[in-house]
């Protein structure tokens, strides 16, 4: 649990921040490496001091209590409402969750949101957005919870809790901060598609931390979920550079790693539940659906989500919350069970057509929580000290006017 | 004294060197520049999004020689930079007014 807690760190630090950065032109790579590093420095201390109490302590079926801010209670000795493993191992593994969340949403405001607006945005946005849903779906009596939930939702390893909300919250913001000086006509190309490549294979190799972790102990299920995972990130960047081919005449590498990354956001919530063959499928979906929602439909609509952090994380999170409900068996997670202890359906493949209306309750949800919530802070943090930097900054670039350094001093 | 400037494909550089090298030409200035003429683009495609990349790498090679050693060294460039197709570049001459060798002071075409 301790390397799986690891493993999800290294996707927010290296792997969002090299990811991202390379994306963004020069200018701007060390300021939106800042944006992730940031969360890794600040979520850290919010989440030990108040977020994991709000998120995992008991409460109501929407939001934990305070009985463990500042980590009163949560020692050594397990919490057996989570796991058999120390309470502090569940806070610190849930923490790298909690961290990286936030630093998804970066990708949509890049390049022109001021540092400090990101962070006192971000912080609030985890108290109010992600706890809550934290606990809906994973929390002890969550609404969502799948063990007792009014509604059981089956998110394995956060395809709602942190690419809806995060993607859906993207979206948000892109609209609500406009876009970038120049868009779309300025020549904005990535600035080093190498960065980007390293970063995305860190992120699937920490994704096995992700989710395979998520099983939360050693043994079938972290196997079926490790491999779940695997099979889809490979299936996905089959499946957009298949269509980069057929629509451009070459497959790119940028198309190539941002096809793994969709179908390991797509996985997410599968990874836990469903049978091998079945995250082949959903992986091909998500490469071809995410590549229409980046190349296709926002250039259509002309937003400014710069990242594709809706494109990639809040679209392939919603289909594979949807596959989830479709293809989850009990044969990988028997997680429904009678009172006489039989084992009862899961997905609809195995005849719980109800499953599919819990996912969408649980899609409905965080997408409601996240543009409520998103918007209401975006509003306050613009009152309070502005959002957006100003066009001559833009102009200027993040590295030199919000940290005063320079990414490359090459000649 | 006359300045040659040359802008070729960098693919070219290597063989233009050595050949100046041979005629005895002492010192030159590389430079790695973009730039087009006649020549157009390339398109790149980056998430969906089509970008027409028309400033291309160029290389620019700078030399001050003597009067008479002008016409070899043109021709040694030209005959060693030339492939044929478009984006081939150009050389421009001009007269050079002063030489000035930091090290010595030396002034004129012994700067050279």
């Amino acid at each position: 649990m301790l390397v799986s807690s690891a493993l999800v760190l290294m996707m927010t630090g290296p792997g969002l921040a090299l990811f991202y950065s390379g994306l963004v032109r020069k200018k701007n790579v060390l300021g939106t490496m800042m944006q992730s590093f940031a969360m890794m420095a600040i979520i850290t201390v919010t989440w030990a001091l108040f977020s994991y109490s709000l998120a995992f302590d008991a409460g109501t079926s929407f939001i934990g209590g305070v009985h463990h801010v500042f980590l009163r209670g949560v020692g050594t000795a397990p919490d057996l409402a989570y796991a058999a493993f120390p309470a502090q191992t569940y806070m610190i593994y849930q923490m790298m969750f909690a961290i990286i969340t936030p630093a998804l949403i970066t990708g949509a405001f890049a390049e022109r949101m001021k540092f400090s607006a990101m962070v006192l945005f971000t912080v609030l946005w985890s108290f109010l957005v992600y706890d809550p849903m934290a606990h809906m779906v994973w929390g002890q009596g969550g609404l969502l919870n799948v063990a007792g939930g009014k509604f059981p939702c089956l998110d394995f390893a956060g395809g709602t809790v942190v690419h809806i909300t995060s993607g859906v919250s993207a979206l948000v913001c892109a609209l609500y901060l406009g876009k970038r000086v120049g868009y779309p006509t300025a020549k904005m190309a990535p600035h080093s598609v190498v960065l980007s490549f390293i970063g995305a294979c860190l992120l699937w190799v920490g994704w096995f931390g992700f989710n395979a972790g998520s099983a939360l102990s050693s043994g079938p299920l972290a196997t079926s979920a490790f491999v779940n995972t695997h099979l889809g990130a490979a299936a996905a960047a089959i499946g957009w550079m298949i269509a980069e081919w057929i629509r451009q005449g070459k497959p790119s590498a940028l198309g190539g790693i941002s096809g793994a990354v969709a179908g390991l956001v797509a996985i997410t919530p599968a990874a836990g539940f469903v049978q091998p063959m079945w995250s082949l499928v959903i992986g091909l979906l998500a490469g071809l659906v995410c590549y229409t929602m980046v190349a296709v439909v926002k250039q259509r609509f002309g937003y400014d989500d710069s990242l594709d952090a809706f494109g990639v994380h809040g679209v392939g999170g919603t289909l594979g919350a949807l596959l989830t409900g479709i293809f989850a068996s009990s044969l990988i997670n028997p997680v429904f069970k009678d009172a006489a202890g039989n084992t009862l359906p899961v997905g609809v493949i195995e005849g719980h057509w109800g499953q599919l209306g819990n996912q969408i309750v649980g899609i409905l949800i965080a997408i409601v929580l996240s543009v409520v919530g998103t918007l209401i802070l975006l509003k306050l943090v613009d009152l309070v000290i502005g959002l957006r930097m100003s066009p001559e900054d833009e102009l200027e670039g993040m590295d030199v006017t919000q940290h005063g350094e320079e990414g490359y001093d090459w000649a | 004294m006359q300045k040659i400037e040359a802008i070729i494909q960098p693919s070219r550089l290597d063989a233009v060197k050595e050949a100046l090298i041979e005629i005895g030409v002492d010192g030159m200035t590389i430079l790695e520049a973009r730039g087009h003429g006649r020549q157009k683009g390339h398109t790149e495609f980056y998430r969906g999004r089509e970008y027409t990349v028309d400033l291309l790498p160029k290389v620019k090679i700078e030399l001050v020689v003597h009067d008479e050693a002008a016409e070899k060294v043109i021709n040694a460039i030209v005959t060693t930079a030339r492939t044929g197709h478009i984006g081939d570049g150009k050389i421009f001459v001009s007269r050079i007014d002063e030489a000035i060798r930091i090290r010595n002071d030396e002034r004129g075409e012994t700067a050279l």
